[in-house]
């Protein structure tokens, strides 16, 4: 009876409240910072501080803590930092996760508890398709929009005979559909590798003696740089054009591995010399701080705490009303380093696709060059099954 | 498919498999002679290849920094063998397997927090990034060549070394009967502090000689590891001659699988269920030759041990 009495008074001051201003805001941040995925989620964590620095520590005027921790890329150990994050520390917004299986452990109850979840990374197809989510958000792009300009390029320039070659995993085989959807030509060769493989020599044989006019690759992490480094010790760079998404020639594998991702062509929604005015101050700023340059990961993480601070400060600090923070989180009122941004009714971008080759800038550094526009204004594949 | 592809594939699985070897060739020593089980064999290859790098920028030379990751990883494992491994002799395989998990997890951090999370440049020097025409049509990379040179040598060497001197007396001695053998008088304690050097000293040069065409980065060790435990299995405990054949098997099956198993089954049955079938085929190649080589020889194609 006791019991019931207090709930009811809690109750009924719950609804005495009206929204009001909060005095700061809680952004809980997971990410993988260790092991061998931890390099992307520590471009994330970088992108994101230096937009916090930006705004002067603060999102949307309010004064902002920042939660910071290390899913180690392993699922359970994601979803029980974000239930803790959730019930414990009751979080106003969260960001942060790198890939997409880690996602996946903590989208139920994130969602559940409507709580905002701003993407800085991974788009996973059903998410922007069925499953879309009014409190989930990403400001970067699903899972095979790369592959799909990567497609739209190739076809474009009348490559009529490609080789394709990418790890058998779900991933792997997602990314190839969507370089399927746009390219129309014919195929010298289709190989699925063994997630993992080191050795590429007998892929590279086969590559060579099926006579391809280009070939298109997508091996995430280590594998592309075994695939890379072979690829161009077999003087195959000479031969045969390599055409692969952005993720394989971010600015941090660039720097590692040198010399052999000279001239690849790939596909990115953003790039180092887009020119408008954030993205000049953002790169400076960040090789600056960071001592390097920024790569998409960490565009994408200053984005993310850029479109919170503007929705904060749309809704003027009344991050409890749901509605309108929806609302403001949509409108997308601020200026992303990619240049012009909105957002779908699915809550994923429509943006441009760039071409950028990778060259040596007048430094000695090997940096990727924006050398084309493929897509303007591109609409993901799964938009339309999205009910909300 | 014409017959020069196919002695290209060969190629590729000769060089595997003797890349592979340099791994097997150490961890058969230190497996068979001093009964240890050291999952640790991997992290010394990611030192070696590690150190290979970080010298080759030092000294812009790819010929000078080669022999001296191989020797300084060579006293690394020397002291590694008399401040930690020696303690584990007699312990069972479980506290061996536990304690050197141990150390690869601290090898993997302290690489980590001296060069960084991101993997390091290693590329081919620039007079062995060509390729070389073995036949009219057949280009080989000629790094690739220099695997499989460097490869036959040490194996000619250590076949030398093993069965033709007085410390390879004791090595075999040590490794078929190790009790017997401190009776007879061999200094086992010192033979084992130069096996463990010996076994290190090959690691870093299979890092080395690997780090140009592979990823130079945290954990590079552990993925080629399952695969020398393989080659030692498959070739019998503490067998040299076992590591070279069950390295060279371990290496044609592999290549020679993911080569032509997809492209077979799409002649026996339908297209898409040999395009679903054909990459898993080829990537469990490996292991049903273990089961097979197993089945029939349960202690491996060469056993030492009695």
């Amino acid at each position: 009876m006791k019991k019931c009495i207090l709930l009811c008074l809690a109750l009924l001051g719950a609804l005495a409240m009206p929204a009001q201003a909060a005095d700061k805001i809680k952004i809980g941040f997971i990410s993988t910072l260790s092991g061998p995925g931890g390099v992307l989620g520590a471009a994330i964590r970088d992108g994101f501080n230096l937009a916090l620095e930006h705004t002067g520590g603060k999102v949307g005027g309010l004064p902002a803590e920042v939660l910071v921790e290390d899913d180690q890329q392993k699922p359970d150990v994601a979803r029980q930092l974000a239930d803790r994050m959730i019930k414990r520390d009751k979080v106003d917004l969260m960001t942060g996760i790198v890939f997409q299986n880690l996602l996946q452990a903590v989208e139920q109850p994130v969602l559940q508890s409507q709580t905002f979840y701003i993407s800085p990374n991974t788009g996973p197809s059903d998410l922007a398709g069925e499953k879309c989510n009014p409190y989930f958000f990403a400001v970067s792009w699903v899972s095979d929009s790369y592959s799909e300009a990567t497609g739209k390029n190739v076809n474009d320039k009348g490559y009529k005979n490609v080789f394709v070659i990418a790890p058998n995993y779900p991933g792997g085989v997602d990314v190839v559909n969507g370089f399927k959807r746009y390219y129309k030509g014919a195929y010298a060769g289709e190989i699925l590798t063994k997630l993992g493989q080191l050795d590429y020599a007998v892929e590279l044989s086969q590559l060579r003696a099926a006579k391809p006019d280009a070939v298109f690759f997508f091996l995430p992490g280590g594998m592309g740089v075994n695939f890379l480094k072979q690829y161009h010790q077999a003087g195959l760079n000479k031969e045969v054009p390599l055409f692969g998404t952005g993720w394989s020639f971010d600015q941090d594998t660039l720097a590692a591995v040198g010399e052999p991702t000279l001239g690849a062509l790939n596909a990115a929604h953003w790039n180092l010399d887009l020119d408008n005015p954030q993205n000049r101050k953002f790169v400076a700023d960040f090789e600056k701080k960071y001592g390097r340059l920024p790569n998409e990961y960490a565009s994408q993480g200053y984005d993310a705490l850029m479109l919170m601070d503007a929705a904060v400060r749309d809704v003027k600090g009344k991050i409890e009303d749901k509605a309108a923070m929806r609302k403001a989180l949509e409108t997308a009122n601020f200026k992303s380093v990619r240049g012009a941004f909105r957002f779908n009714r699915n809550h994923f971008p429509v943006q441009n696709y760039y071409l950028r080759q990778v060259v040596k800038d007048d430094r000695g550094r090997f940096v990727n060059k924006t050398v084309g526009t493929i897509f303007t204004d591109h609409p993901d594949a799964y938009v339309s099954a999205c009910k909300m | 498919m014409t017959w020069l592809l196919f002695l290209e594939q060969c190629l590729n699985g000769l060089q595997f498999g003797l890349m592979l070897f340099l791994l097997a060739a150490g961890l058969t020593l230190v497996f068979g002679i001093m009964d240890l089980i050291n999952l640790a064999h991997g992290s010394l290859y990611m030192i070696g290849a590690y150190l290979a790098a970080t010298l080759t920028q030092a000294t812009g030379s790819f010929a000078w920094a080669l022999p001296l990751a191989v020797a300084a990883t060579g006293v690394l494992g020397m002291l590694l063998e008399v401040s930690v491994l020696r303690h584990l002799y007699r312990r069972d395989h479980l506290s061996q397997v536990l304690a050197t998990f141990a150390l690869i997890l601290i090898a993997n951090e302290t690489t980590r927090t001296i060069w960084g999370v991101q993997s390091l440049a290693l590329n081919v020097p620039q007079a062995l990034s060509g390729s070389v025409e073995l036949l009219p049509g057949v280009n080989y990379p000629a790094f690739r060549l220099l695997i499989i040179a460097v490869g036959l040598a040490v194996a000619a060497l250590l076949y030398l070394l093993v069965a033709h001197t007085r410390v390879g007396m004791w090595v075999r001695a040590g490794a078929s009967n190790r009790d017997m053998a401190t009776a007879m008088g061999t200094n086992i304690k010192l033979l084992f502090t130069l096996v463990f050097g010996v076994g290190a000293a090959l690691c870093a040069l299979a890092g080395a000689m690997l780090g140009p065409l592979l990823a130079v980065q945290v954990g590079m060790g552990e993925s080629i590891l399952i695969l020398a435990f393989v080659v030692v299995v498959i070739g019998g405990i503490g067998s040299i001659r076992g590591a070279f054949v069950g390295a060279l098997l371990v290496g044609m099956t592999d290549t020679l699988g993911r080569a032509f198993i997809p492209v077979g089954l799409k002649g026996l049955l339908s297209t898409s269920f040999a395009d679903a079938a054909g990459p898993a085929l080829a990537s469990i190649s490996i292991y049903l030759t273990m089961v097979v080589v197993l089945f029939w020889k349960p202690q491996g194609l060469f056993p030492v041990r009695n």
